[in-house]
């Protein structure tokens, strides 16, 4: 039966296996927990944030392979960046997987490691599990000092 | 144990107990289909069944021909409709075994049953600290109705346990009963476990203290005998999706003089003998209950695919789903990593799995690159998930067109996913 997968694939396996910044983090000023009510997944989204800059950014999650490798990725994604670029980064993210129309060849090289998550396009049903931390990211940001 | 690999028999007689698999696949349009390139194996029947052509067909018939409102019209079509329905009506009536038509009342499924039974006889007959009885395995439809109730009313609701092999404690039951509850609601079999529970024992004991029990039969009617009367069952509820049928209709069976003492659910036309000015005359049930034009084209379909099954032999196929739920026991047993969920030896076929390391939603994902069609997920019963320690299944559940071939693709998946998703 052997198939190519298109989810399962490079970047995503990768970081769903592997995933970064997988831990809680002590001392942080921003957090925001969501939960998927379709699957009943639920993320935790900790944010350290230093004047204009996340310094860092950790998740804690029970939830599938897709909305992990979508976290680790985030997660990698922020650190260390304004608010105001990762709050652009939020909407990129959101309409690569989730948007009217497929990411053109600019916006693939602007979202880097990122873009691979354009792949859950083609699996409808799994669009929300992609998305659910970048939603707990926005609500992160969107919350004063926890 | 019959061989559902055997696709070459002659076609089925009296004592014929194969089913001809080709056959009763070349029914089913859906079934012939590819998903990602390869032939859909469609193990979501727990989910809902697919229709065969016979069904398919009258739906498009009615419409054709007899399409006209019901109790209604004078004119001949209205006439049509409605004895093709109340037609439809004595045929379910048959079919759950009960005594009369006017014991069935059409709904729009299991669920409007169940919440008919609730908001009507529950709000009618209920007190105060009065007592409800449920099982840890229900699914949503027949725990939440239940839920809501007693908190309107102030009555309480007494959740029976399971074991770890996914049955029901009956000596908790048991137990329970000496609260005297008015109330019992049960699932005939567990959609999320396959668990057959013991309803008729367990209709014994409810009535020995005087509580009335409504059994959820919303997977068992596709997949075990029913007969209402034998077992003595206050209400039934089913659905004919899950059965050959549309969606969008259902049936409740209640005892007459039960449904005789409810009050009506929803109110409006057809429901009601005369209307003065200070005063409402309801109709007698069936009736009392169907307010508004039912779905009249899937009443008649749903007889269809009673009629279908029937005359494929229902103790046929369900040999043949037994000898699909042995071969699927046996093979997911013996892959890695994967335990079942629901091991009770009084089973339907379904089988609740999961694959250690792997969230459910990954591996019905990568079933669905390789044509499987299965269920993950919490199943619609969260609670009972909690009871068992788990987030979350996959479930594969078998129907009469289902093949050995298919559960082994099924198989073959879930190694997959182990080896790239492990």
């Amino acid at each position: 039966m052997p198939d190519p997968h298109t989810l399962y694939r490079d970047t995503l396996l990768d970081h769903g296996k592997a995933p970064r910044n997988h831990a809680p983090l002590a001392g942080a000023t921003h957090t925001a927990t969501v939960d998927n009510p379709v699957c009943g997944d639920r993320i935790l989204v900790e944010l350290t944030i230093d004047g204009e800059h996340v310094r860092d950014a950790r998740f804690t999650i029970k939830g599938c392979l897709i909305a992990t490798a979508s976290a680790s990725l985030m997660t990698e994604a922020v650190t260390g960046h304004p608010l105001a670029e990762i709050r652009r980064l939020c909407a990129e993210v959101e309409a690569t997987c989730d948007g009217a129309s497929a990411p053109d060849a600019d916006m693939m090289g602007a979202l880097g490691a990122l873009g691979a998550l354009a792949a859950v396009r083609e699996y409808p049903a799994r669009r929300r599990c992609a998305t659910l931390p970048w939603v707990a990211l926005r609500q992160a940001l969107g919350q004063g000092q926890v | 144990m019959t061989n559902p690999r055997d696709t070459t028999g002659p076609g089925p007689t009296k004592t014929e107990h194969r089913l001809d698999i080709r056959a009763v696949r070349r029914q089913f349009p859906a079934l012939r289909q590819l998903v990602h390139g390869h032939p859909l194996a469609y193990l979501d029947n727990a989910a809902t069944t697919h229709k065969p052509t016979r069904v398919l067909d009258i739906l498009v018939h009615h419409y054709e021909r007899d399409n006209a409102n019901v109790h209604r019209g004078l004119h001949t079509l209205g006439v049509r409709a409605t004895e093709a329905y109340e037609k439809a009506r004595a045929r379910v009536a048959q079919f759950l075994g009960a005594r009369e038509a006017a014991e069935i009342v059409f709904t729009r499924g299991t669920t409007e049953a169940i919440n008919l039974v609730a908001q009507s006889y529950g709000r009618s007959h209920l007190q105060p600290g009065d007592e409800v009885i449920v099982t840890a395995m229900e699914h949503h439809a027949n725990l939440l109705p239940w839920r809501r109730l007693c908190t309107e009313v102030g009555a309480r609701l007494r959740v029976v346990p399971i074991d770890a092999e996914g049955g029901l404690r009956v000596d908790e039951f048991a137990r329970l009963l000496g609260g005297k509850p008015r109330l019992v609601a049960v699932a005939h079999a567990a959609n999320a476990l396959g668990t057959v529970n013991p309803i008729a024992k367990m209709i014994r004991l409810a009535h020995a203290v005087g509580a009335v029990v409504l059994v959820d039969g919303a997977l068992a009617a596709a997949h075990a005998p029913v007969d209402v009367a034998a077992l003595d069952c206050d209400f039934y509820a089913c659905s004919a999706h899950k059965l050959y049928g549309p969606t969008g209709i259902g049936a409740l069976y209640g005892k007459a003089a039960l449904l005789a003492a409810m009050p009506p659910w929803q109110t409006g036309g057809d429901m009601v003998l005369a209307v003065e000015d200070d005063a409402i005359r309801y109709a007698e049930p069936p009736q009392r209950f169907e307010a508004g034009t039912p779905p009249i084209a899937e009443a008649i379909a749903f007889a269809h695919a009673l009629d279908w099954l029937a005359e494929l032999g229902h103790e046929r196929v369900l040999a043949h789903e037994r000898a699909l739920l042995t071969h699927a026991t046996e093979e997911l047993r013996a892959v890695e990593g994967v335990r079942l969920v629901g091991t009770t030896r009084d089973k339907v076929a379904v089988v609740s799995f999961i694959v250690e390391g792997l969230h459910s939603h990954d591996v019905a994902t990568i079933l669905d690159d390789a044509g499987v069609a299965v269920r993950a997920g919490d199943q619609c019963a969260q609670p009972l998930m909690r009871a068992l320690g788990l987030p979350d299944t996959v479930r594969a559940s078998f129907a009469a067109y289902n093949t050995v071939d298919e559960i082994d693709r099924l198989v073959d998946g879930v190694r997959q996913a182990r080896a790239l998703l492990g």
